[in-house]
């Protein structure tokens, strides 16, 4: 990266970025063994409820994607650099995905517990809400424009998306819902919901595991979006050559 | 039991259909880059 500003060699993945990959597939291996064999079977759903753990490690990471959408938006609205936008476009692309996996594992756990896929229950509807909300905000990504404009509009569109998480934490609590459980914050202690402490160990650690599947997918997002600048430095190099 | 197979099957689908995608964009931009590279060393 020292000759010619940077364009002769390869950008590189750096070596956290392995290290965290190498951690992130046995704890995956490990959080499926929690989740399968360790973990007690539910007295009423029986192994329908093994849904969950992933279902609310997934809801989570959509919460913290959405999370770091909203922070590097705002970053880039200050400073007006690209690493920002890049880092907040990976991230809406990867709670895009998660927020999938929610919406989807959600209804095929309401068939079994509610005996109908959906309902225009709060949580379910701000989710949808903040799905299509990222959606649009993908939309404008890939939009063609200037990048500077897009970014701008990208970031408005991101900040505005993330206010909508709150609103799909709390809508139980706020519309009163009788259908959705609250997981956390209502047991004796205040955190696990009254849940057996193995139950409430395997959630925490597949948590834990997702959050890292989210960083490695992060870090690679990135890197692909530093490899694409890259190239277009280059082929704007070319051009300048070719027309000078 | 088939709704816990359904479930993890979706995840892991998604998941791995992303990591999927991810794969194929940083092939086609190391290709572009590699290809760019050389342009530029003429």
């Amino acid at each position: 990266m020292k000759h010619d500003n940077g364009l002769v060699s390869l950008p590189e993945p750096g070596m956290l970025h392995r290290a965290l990959l190498l951690l992130a597939v046995p704890m995956v291996l490990v959080s499926l063994y929690l989740v399968f064999i360790w973990s007690p079977v539910e007295r009423q759903m029986g192994v329908v409820q093994k849904i969950f753990y992933f279902h609310v490690g997934s809801a989570w990471n959509a919460f913290l994607a959405f999370f770091v959408v909203m922070v590097f938006s705002i970053l880039f609205l200050i400073t007006r650099k690209r690493i920002y936008d890049m880092i907040a476009g990976v991230s809406a692309e990867i709670g895009v995905i998660f927020t999938a996996i929610v919406l989807t594992t959600g209804p095929i756990w309401a068939r079994s517990a509610w005996n109908t896929w959906w309902t225009w229950e709060p949580r379910l509807t701000t989710t949808l809400i903040l799905f299509f909300m990222y959606i649009a905000y993908i939309m404008v990504r890939s939009l063609d424009m200037e990048w500077q404009k897009k970014g701008r509009l990208s970031a408005v569109l991101g900040i505005v998306g993330a206010l909508n998480v709150p609103i799909v934490y709390m809508s139980i609590r706020w519309w009163e819902s009788n259908l959705h459980p609250v997981v956390m914050g209502e047991g004796a202690d205040g955190a696990g919901g009254g849940m057996e402490p193995s139950m409430f160990f395997t959630l925490m650690f597949t948590v834990f595991t997702l959050t890292l599947v989210y960083i490695v997918l992060m870090q690679s997002g990135v890197y692909i979006e530093k490899l694409r600048l890259h190239a277009k430095k280059l082929k704007a190099k070319q051009q300048e050559k070719m027309t000078g | 039991m088939t709704y816990l197979f359904a479930a993890y099957s979706i995840i892991w689908l998604l998941i791995g259909g992303y990591i999927l995608v991810l794969g194929k964009r940083q092939k086609q931009a190391v290709n572009e880059v590699k290809f760019l590279q050389e342009l530029h060393k003429n």
